[in-house]
């Protein structure tokens, strides 16, 4: 089969850990990695890779001769807001793992397929990718009046995008817990943890559920759920079996579902503590793949 | 006791002037019905916060914190839900206070600058912005909004415990650049001693002190409240914060009352009537409390562990659902070293002692 050709836009943690897993991609070719720093550490490491490696920007890859199929941007919600309709007049399918949520937003287990042919797709975040499956987990068995989740990252693994718009990412993961997840109302708390050692992701989803729910459904859907995700994050893991609390005014009358994940990371950029750079990019692979299958795939007529 | 240990070396002289209070050498803040709504498990209801807020201010304290717990945003299954939406709350604050300020918490990652915007308009006017002491870059777009918004704005560095004086002041540094008027040294776990508090306070002064103020935040799980509000007003800061009698998480906060004595005692102006604010401690602040806030075997572990103060109820909470020692469940969230916000894993930490428990029985 042949590949479709790609470049990561943002040589940071994130695009430099992406760019180890669509290495071994059977259907993308990681061909270009721009930055706009020319002393940056992902740039050299995309350059002794064998990708070709430019510090000046966007503006250089769009005026060669030869263009990538996909663009994955690693970069911030801002600059990829300022890109993207440059990207989609060149014809250059975006995979966006910025927080702008300009295209339709996917998490591989729960619409993975919906959107290959959209221009423009979303990785909401890392919080999001964590969570939002165990949501749907939920909800596609018992209606969800409210979902909240709490992502507990090390420090290490929270670049300087995440901490200067950390609204962003409440934002952002709160309309995926809804849109996606499909609970009623939606909420997102994230916490950076300095420890030493590193911590490795940790991530907690609470859902309000309906009184008279099929508990047992519940906890089959949440295992279920973990097997999906563990198919191409293999480091996700339920800490405890989900957690039910009758209804009580503590839990607004609603069957509480708590369910603890921890990530741990394949370790490809950034060690295995930074779970949240792994499943973001784990799953930015995951829909990339699918959208370079239903171009490659011959066409059925 | 010498008279110089008395003089203050830096004393308040900010945005409020002269009046209403007289000069002021110290600016004090309840924070009763912001760190106590942890006490209170956010219950606060419309008419507690109405009476507390008129006798705060009646008696002269001059600015009153009024929030979630956990900040804008708190109100979560995480947290525990507010009985009445903190907005509403800080609206009849507003409302109430004659001459007092009604400042309002927000923790970038739980709040967001929505929330902020929504504190103004229901009349908030001190956006007090809270980060754990290693993460002040978090904060910066949240100072930025409520400088614009011409907020008066308050950094807390919680859980100054953990860190060394110089890193403090480095943070201390990020939020003052990006717009905080006064920078808090916040003892969010009570384990703070008096030369600690001192150290980090004064690291902190010289660093950003001719340009803003510092502030100092204590709980009492070691009893110390009062003994390290004292040592921080010597080392410099100008802003203290409290909460009459201690209401507040952990074991409570620096009772204000009684700082408010000592302050008397002292000669530091604080502009508060100590007989008005020890009837309001007596006749409106105490009937408001489910329970004094006590020194006990959970609090005073918090303090010895260096365990976020606000994790008291929380930690107690699994430790009733699933039959394990809460005391145990907050030396083990020291060891993890969790900071503030981390409520949820002290169901992980049940749920594991728990397991551990079944096993010894099974082995037994």
């Amino acid at each position: 089969m042949s590949k479709l050709t790609a470049a990561i836009v943002g040589p940071g943690n994130i695009g430099t850990d992406l760019m180890y897993k669509l290495l071994r991609s059977d259907v993308i070719e990681p061909r270009w990695m721009i930055g706009v720093d020319p002393s940056s550490e992902g740039l050299k490491l995309a350059a002794e890779k064998g990708l070709e490696s430019s510090h000046e920007g966007v503006d250089w890859l769009l005026k060669q001769d030869e263009m990538p199929d996909l663009i994955f941007e690693a970069t911030s919600a801002y600059v990829h807001r300022e890109y993207a309709p440059r990207y989609e007049e060149a014809g250059i399918r975006a995979i966006d793992l910025t927080p702008a949520a300009i295209g339709p937003a996917v998490i591989p287990p729960v619409n993975g397929e919906t959107h290959v042919d959209a221009m423009n797709v979303n990785m909401i975040t890392c919080g999001g990718q964590a969570t939002i499956p165990m949501v749907a987990a939920v909800s596609r068995v018992a209606p969800v009046s409210y979902a909240e989740i709490v992502a507990s990252v090390s420090s290490m693994s929270a670049g300087p995008g995440t901490r200067a718009n950390i609204d962003e990412f409440t934002r952002t993961t709160s309309s995926g817990v809804r849109e996606i997840g499909g609970a009623t109302e939606g909420k997102a708390i994230i916490i950076l943890n300095p420890a030493e050692p590193p911590m490795i992701m940790r991530d907690t989803i609470f859902c309000a559920a309906d009184p008279d729910a099929d508990r047992d459904a519940i906890i089959a859907s949440v295992f279920a759920m973990e097997k999906a995700v563990q198919e191409y994050v293999p480091g996700y893991r339920l800490l405890q079996e989900p957690q039910l609390d009758d209804p009580s005014p503590a839990t607004r009358g609603a069957l509480k579902v708590s369910i603890f994940v921890e990530v741990e990371g394949a370790g490809d950029f950034l060690p295995p503590y930074a779970g949240n750079l792994d499943i973001m990019t784990a799953a930015a692979t995951q829909v990339g793949q699918n959208i370079a299958r239903s171009i490659l795939a011959p066409s059925g007529g | 006791m010498s008279t110089d240990l008395n003089t203050l070396t830096r004393t308040w002289h900010g945005t409020h002037g002269t009046e209403p209070w007289g000069e002021l050498d110290l600016r004090l803040t309840d924070t009763c019905l912001r760190d106590g709504s942890h006490h209170k498990r956010h219950q606060f209801t419309a008419t507690e916060v109405h009476d507390i807020v008129e006798a705060l201010d009646s008696s002269g304290i001059p600015v009153i914190e009024v929030t979630h717990g956990d900040g804008l945003g708190g109100s979560s299954f995480n947290y525990g839900f507010s009985r009445t939406p903190e907005q509403e709350l800080i609206r009849i604050a507003a409302e109430t206070a004659k001459r007092a300020k009604i400042a309002f918490l927000m923790l970038p990652g739980v709040g967001t600058k929505d929330d902020i915007r929504a504190a103004q308009d229901n009349g908030g006017q001190i956006c007090r912005i809270a980060t754990h002491c290693t993460e002040a870059d978090t904060s910066i777009q949240h100072f930025g909004l409520a400088r614009e918004l011409g907020l008066e704005t308050v950094g807390f560095l919680m859980m100054s415990h953990t860190q060394p004086p110089e890193v403090l002041a480095k943070q201390a540094r990020i939020m003052v650049d990006a717009g905080c008027q006064c920078v808090y040294v916040v003892d969010s776990a009570g384990a703070l001693i008096m030369e600690q508090t001192a150290d980090r306070v004064s690291a902190v002064v010289a660093e950003i002190g001719d340009v803003a103020d510092v502030g100092f935040h204590g709980h009492e799980n070691l009893a110390l409240g009062v003994a390290n509000t004292v040592a921080a007003a010597r080392a410099g800061a100008t802003q203290i914060d409290g909460s009459v009698r201690r209401f507040g998480a952990g074991a409570g906060n620096t009772p204000l009352e009684a700082f408010i004595g000592v302050c008397d005692k002292l000669g530091w102006r604080t502009g508060v009537d100590f007989l008005q604010i020890v009837d309001a401690s007596e006749d409106v602040i105490k009937p408001a409390m489910p329970e004094e806030c006590e020194l006990n075997r959970m609090t005073l572990m918090m303090g010895y562990a260096g365990v976020y103060s606000s994790f008291l109820k929380h930690a107690g909470n699994a430790a009733d659902r699933y039959g394990v020692s809460g005391a145990k469940i907050l030396l083990e969230a020291g060891r993890r070293k969790l900071i503030g916000g981390q409520e949820d894993q002290l169901i992980d930490i049940a749920l594991m002692l728990k397991a551990e428990q079944d096993k010894q029985v099974a082995n037994a």
